[in-house]
C-alpha cells in the first residue's frame, strides 16, 4: 500500500464543541483506490469525521489535504468540487424530483451554460442538457434504475433510494467517496447487492472509499484497512484480521473483562 | 440522439401556433360588443397578475423559501417605470404609436432591472434565513419598500421635480394596448418556463427538496437562491410596470400592501408550489371571480380563507402539484401516445427537514 499515491489525507484532525472534545487527533491517509473502514460503537464521532472532512464542520485542530491541497476553511461545495463527494446516513435525496433529475442536479456545477443561453434555448445548451442526460442515464443504469428515470425519489423502495443516493454522489465525479452506514436498515439480500455495487463503483471508478458501518460481516469483507474509533479518539487501525484480534476494539464494543483504568484514550 | 431538442422545437412550434390561435381570439375579442373598458381592465389585470403568481412561484413553490413581501419589488417596479415614462415624456419623446410602445417597453425594463436590483440586496441578508423568520423578513422589507417610497418626493404628486413626498403619483401615461401586454405576459411566462427548465431550475428545486443534500451534490446553495430570488424580483418589476400604466393614471403606495402579498401568496399556493401552469390558472380565475362575485365584495377575503382551508384539507399540493401543461404531450394524449409524466401522489406534505447531518 505504501508506495500507492495518497489522494485524502487527515493530520490531527479535531474539534471541540464548547468544551467537549467530539474528535481528537484523526489522522488518515487514504490511498488511491483503497477502501478503508471507520467503525466505532455508537456516538464514537465517525459522522463528525465525515462532517468535517467535507466541510459541514469547520475542524478546530489539524489540517486536511486532497491530492496535496488543503481543504481547510473551503465550503461545502467547493469541497465536492475538489472531488469528495458523501452519502448520508439518513438518506437525503431531492425528494419531489425524478429519479433522473437527483442525478442530472448533481452536474448543475459541471454544465456550462449561462443564464443568457437558458433564455434563448441557444448555444451548446441543448447539446449540454443532452450530454448531462447520457451521463445520467449510465449512472442510472449501472445500478439498474434506469427504468425508474420518471418516478419520484420518495416513491423508490429503500435500497434503490439508496442506491440513487450514491449515483447522485458519483455524479459529482469525485475521487474520494464518504460512505455514512450506507447498509444500515437493510436486509441481507439489500445488503448483499450493496455490496456488489461498491465493487462495481471500485472497479468502474477507481475511486478511493471511506466508508462507515455497523454490519460487521460487511466491513470486514470488503474493507482493506479499518480505523476504529471511540470518544473520539482512534484506537485502533489495522487490517480487518488484526482488528478482529484488537483487544481494545473488543473491549470498546462489549464492555472490557477486568477493570482497566485509562484505556479510554 | 439529441430528442431532447427534437422534443423542444416541436414544442416552441406548436406553442407558437397556440399564441397565434391566442390572439387571433385576442382579436375578435377586440371586434366584438364585448370589449369594454371594463373587460380590458380586467383582461390586463389577469395578465399582471398572472406575473406576479409565476414569478412568485419561483421563490415559493420551487425553491420551497416562502417570500411574503413580493409587492414589494412590484412597487419598484411600478414607480420606477412610471418615473421613467414620465421623464421621457417630459423630455419630449412621442407617446403615441410605435415610438410610445418602444418607451413604455424600456419603462418596463428600466423598473424590471430596478426590482431585480433590490430582490438582491433583500436577498442576500434575508436568505440567510429559512422557514418562518424567512416570511416574516421579507414581510418586513416589503413594507420598507412601501414606506420609502411614500417618503421620497419624487414618487409623489406629479412626480420628479414637481414631486410631493405622501401623494400618490398622478399623470401616468396609458400604455395599455392589449396585444403588447398579453405579447409581454407570454414571453414574461416562456422566460420563466426556460428558467425553471433548466440547470438553475434543477438546483432550486433540489435546495426546496433538502438543502444540505444540494450542498453536498456540489450546488452552491447561497448563489443559486439569490439569484434565483433576484429573477423573481425581476419580473415582478414587470408587472408592477404594467400595473402602473394600465390607464388610470395613477399609483399609491397603499396599492402595495402586505395584504396584496398574501393574495398573490394565495394563489401561488392554490395553483400548485411549482407549477406555472397552476400559477396561471389561479391567477385568472382568481382575478375573474371577485368580478363576478362583486355583489359580494364584502365576503371576498371570507370566501378565500374558506377556499384555501378547502384545498388544504382536501388537496394540499395544489390545483396543479408540480403539473405542467404542455401542448404537445396533450396532442400526443390525444393521439394516443402515453405521456411519461411523473404524478406526486395526492396528498403528499413536504416534512420539515431534520436539521442533523
Amino acid at each position: 500500500m505504501s508506495e500507492q499515491k495518497i489522494v485524502l489525507q487527515a493530520e490531527h484532525l479535531g474539534i471541540h464543541f464548547g468544551g467537549l472534545k467530539a474528535v481528537d487527533d484523526f489522522n488518515l491517509e487514504l490511498c488511491e483506490g483503497e477502501l478503508v473502514g471507520l467503525i466505532g460503537p455508537n456516538g464514537a464521532g465517525k459522522t463528525t469525521v465525515f462532517n468535517m472532512l467535507t466541510g459541514v464542520y469547520e475542524p478546530t485542530e489539524g489540517k486536511e489535504y486532497l491530492l496535496g491541497s488543503c481543504l481547510n476553511g473551503k465550503k461545502v461545495y467547493q469541497i465536492v468540487a475538489a472531488g469528495i463527494a458523501r452519502t448520508f446516513q439518513n438518506i437525503r435525496l431531492f425528494r419531489e424530483m425524478t429519479v433522473l433529475e437527483n442525478v442530472m442536479a448533481a452536474f448543475t456545477k459541471d454544465i456550462k451554460y449561462g443564464m443568457g443561453r437558458t433564455l434563448a434555448r441557444s448555444g451548446g445548451f441543448w447539446q449540454e442538457e443532452e450530454s448531462a442526460y447520457t451521463r445520467a442515464m449510465e449512472l442510472l443504469s449501472l445500478f439498474g434504475l434506469q427504468d425508474k428515470k420518471a418516478e419520484l425519489a420518495t416513491n423508490l423502495p429503500y435500497g434503490q433510494q439508496r442506491k440513487l443516493e450514491i449515483a447522485r454522489a458519483l455524479a459529482t465525479d469525485m475521487k474520494v467517496l464518504l460512505l455514512d452506514e450506507p447498509a444500515a436498515g437493510m436486509n441481507p439480500t439489500e445488503t448483499a447487492e450493496l455490496l456488489d455495487c461498491i465493487n462495481l463503483i471500485r472497479q468502474k471508478f477507481h475511486v478511493s472509499i471511506l466508508l462507515i458501518e455497523h454490519d460487521m460481516s460487511l466491513v470486514m469483507k470488503i474493507c482493506e484497512r479499518i480505523i476504529v474509533l471511540d470518544y473520539g479518539c482512534t484506537i485502533a487501525s489495522g487490517t480487518p484480521a488484526e482488528i478482529a484480534g484488537n483487544k481494545r476494539v473488543i473491549a470498546a464494543y462489549l464492555g472490557e473483562e477486568d477493570e482497566e483504568e485509562g484505556s479510554v484514550c | 440522439m439529441m430528442k431532447l431538442k427534437k422534443d423542444s422545437q416541436k414544442g416552441t412550434l406548436l406553442n407558437f401556433v397556440g399564441i397565434a390561435v391566442l390572439f387571433a381570439a385576442l382579436l375578435v375579442f377586440q371586434q366584438s360588443s364585448f370589449a369594454s373598458p371594463y373587460m380590458r381592465g380586467i383582461l390586463i389585470q389577469c395578465c399582471y397578475v398572472i406575473i406576479m403568481v409565476t414569478s412568485l412561484n419561483i421563490p415559493n413553490g420551487f425553491m420551497g423559501q416562502f417570500s411574503l413581501g413580493h409587492v414589494g419589488f412590484m412597487a419598484v417596479g411600478a414607480y420606477t417605470s412610471a418615473l421613467v415614462t414620465k421623464a421621457l415624456v417630459q423630455v419630449g419623446v412621442p407617446y403615441t404609436g410605435l415610438p410610445g410602445y418602444a418607451m413604455f417597453l424600456v419603462a418596463v425594463l428600466v423598473g424590471a432591472l430596478m426590482a431585480g436590483l433590490f430582490g438582491l440586496m433583500v436577498s442576500v441578508p434575508a436568505l440567510r434565513l429559512r422557514g418562518d423568520y424567512l416570511a416574516i423578513i421579507t414581510l418586513g422589507f416589503g413594507e420598507i419598500i412601501r414606506v420609502i417610497i411614500q417618503n421620497i418626493p419624487i414618487a409623489g404628486g406629479k412626480g420628479l421635480a414637481e414631486g410631493q413626498a405622501g401623494q400618490p403619483l398622478i399623470g401616468i401615461k396609458n400604455f395599455s394596448n392589449m396585444y403588447v401586454i398579453v405579447g409581454l405576459t407570454i414571453a414574461c411566462v416562456a422566460l420563466m418556463y426556460a428558467f425553471v427548465r433548466s440547470k438553475y431550475g434543477r438546483a432550486i428545486k433540489a435546495i426546496r427538496d433538502d438543502e444540505i443534500a444540494s450542498e453536498a451534490a456540489g450546488i452552491n446553495t447561497t448563489y443559486y437562491k439569490v439569484l434565483a430570488f433576484t429573477v423573481s424580483a425581476f419580473f415582478a418589476g414587470v408587472a408592477g410596470a404594467i400595473f402602473a400604466h394600465r390607464g388610470l393614471g395613477t399609483l399609491q403606495t397603499s396599492d402595495f400592501t402586505f395584504v396584496k402579498s398574501t393574495e398573490y401568496v394565495l394563489m401561488v399556493v392554490l395553483g400548485g408550489m411549482g407549477s406555472l401552469t397552476g400559477s396561471i390558472i389561479s391567477a385568472v380565475v382568481l382575478s375573474i371571480l371577485p368580478e363576478v362575485l362583486r355583489a359580494f365584495a364584502q365576503y371576498r377575503m371570507l370566501i378565500y380563507a374558506f377556499l384555501l382551508v378547502l384545498m388544504m384539507l382536501f388537496r394540499p399540493i395544489g390545483l396543479c402539484g408540480t403539473w405542467e401543461f404542455s401542448l404537445l404531450d396533450t396532442l400526443r394524449g390525444i393521439r394516443g401516445h402515453k405521456p411519461k409524466k411523473p404524478q406526486a401522489p395526492a396528498g403528499v406534505k413536504r416534512e420539515e427537514v431534520s436539521e442533523d447531518v
